[in-house]
């Protein structure tokens, strides 16, 4: 029990580090200063949002491992994080399209968790949700901006669709860990997230004038560890030098 | 007996008054609302419980460091921080007084955002300019100088300025 309460825990927590970091990558080279602020904004609340649950799965695990121990000290199969987070940050377009999706499953997923029977879930999932409230809106109003915007802005965003859409699958599907904390009362029914993120995803589409692509076969595999070849790129820059100098304090 | 240890305790939080908020200096974490609990066990030792704004607020671990400092130079035992996220903070938490200082220092304290919800993403509240006080104001955008800020720009003194969004 208290190891499935620890893998589910930490498919969230490296869902958002994993997330946040790809968003991390544009400091300094956003489109505009704005822009800039506004990602970096974004991604500094995903890290956080993480670092919660590694220190609450040091807790479950109770061996004092300490929040940085997973973020810096397990291997690619030892990541659980949705492959959609790891893909390269791409154009403009492309990062705004994967945060689009992410952050509207991510609105519903906290709003379902938020009735968990894990206290420490629902507490953070009541905190998280306010916060991802904003991510929320940034994507959706830019998806709208840009896709119903210019010929160029139109047409990359459509291809970003494209190339993020058979991505997006795996953050609804539901597997046995996820139907094991379902039936346990802590977890969420993907099932009733996917109802509300389309529905919510169909308007913000309509109105940019875009459409999801058809009959795209979906890539699964991150929440078991199983990982595109993007992932181990991430960790080899962002274990580096906590692997290098163990002993490294700020 | 009691009336002396909750002295003591009410003694804590005043001193917490002196405690900053490291990115909005004007702040103190008692007006802020980050401070959640003050309390002691038989041996007078502190547990002081506090809450981040927002998740990854970087000025979580600096507040830290500031409270265990003044506890320390005023002679307070101090046993423990307890960090908490539940219940979430929220800028209702800021006290009267806070938004008044956050006014004088030049960022918009947070007014109640009531949105027309049916629309997709509602146009968001005319924010009162807090140099010349006009409402004719726009939105540059959610994300500011910090998590807990956005950015707007007032039309008629045409000075941009930070506004507490509501959490």
């Amino acid at each position: 029990m208290e190891n499935t309460l620890l893998n589910y825990v930490l498919r969230i927590a490296d869902t958002n580090l994993i997330m946040g970091h790809r968003l991390s990558e544009w400091c300094g080279h956003g489109p505009e200063l704005e822009e800039d602020i506004a990602l970096i904004n974004i991604a500094l609340d995903q890290v956080g949002q993480a670092r919660s649950l590694y220190q609450y799965a040091s807790d479950i695990d109770g061996k004092n491992k300490g929040e940085n121990w997973y973020a810096y000290h397990r291997n690619e199969r030892e990541f659980y994080n949705h492959l959609i987070c790891e893909l390269p940050n791409g154009d403009y377009a492309q990062t705004l399209v994967k945060t689009l999706y992410f952050d509207v499953y991510n609105y519903f997923f906290y709003k379902e968790l938020q009735n968990s029977k894990d206290e420490f879930l629902a507490g953070f999932a009541v905190k998280s949700l306010k916060e991802v409230s904003y991510h929320h809106r940034h994507s959706g109003e830019w998806t709208i901006r840009l896709g119903d915007g210019t010929e160029v802005s139109h047409s990359k965003m459509k291809e970003a669709l494209e190339y993020v859409y058979p991505y997006t699958g795996e953050l609804f599907e539901m597997d046995e860990l996820d139907h094991e904390m379902l039936n346990q009362g802590i977890g969420v029914d993907l099932t009733k997230v996917k109802a509300q993120a389309e529905e919510r995803l169909k308007s913000i589409l309509d109105e940019a004038t875009l459409s999801q692509p058809e009959g795209a076969w979906f890539q699964s595999g991150g929440k078991k560890g199983i990982h595109t070849e993007h992932l181990g790129y991430i960790l080899a820059e962002m274990q580096y030098l906590p692997r290098t100098y163990p002993e490294a304090v700020w | 007996m009691k009336a002396e240890v909750s002295d003591d305790i009410k003694a804590v939080w005043r001193l917490l008054e002196q405690v900053p908020d490291p990115e909005v200096p004007v702040l103190s974490v008692i007006d802020l609302g980050v401070v959640r609990k003050v309390e002691f066990d038989e041996n007078k030792h502190f547990t002081i419980t506090i809450t981040p704004t927002y998740s990854g607020c970087p000025a979580m671990q600096v507040i830290e460091e500031d409270i265990k400092k003044i506890m320390a130079k005023n002679n307070f035992e101090l046993k423990e921080i307890v960090t908490t996220l539940s219940p979430p903070w929220t800028t209702d938490w800021l006290s009267e007084e806070g938004k008044k200082k956050l006014q004088a220092y030049g960022i918009a304290p947070p007014e109640d955002e009531t949105v027309d919800k049916s629309a997709l993403f509602p146009e968001p509240k005319k924010i009162t300019c807090p140099r010349c006080k006009s409402k004719n104001t726009e939105l540059v955008s959610q994300f500011g100088s910090t998590a807990c800020k956005a950015l707007h720009k007032c039309l008629d003194c045409l000075e941009p300025f930070d506004y507490f969004k509501c959490l």
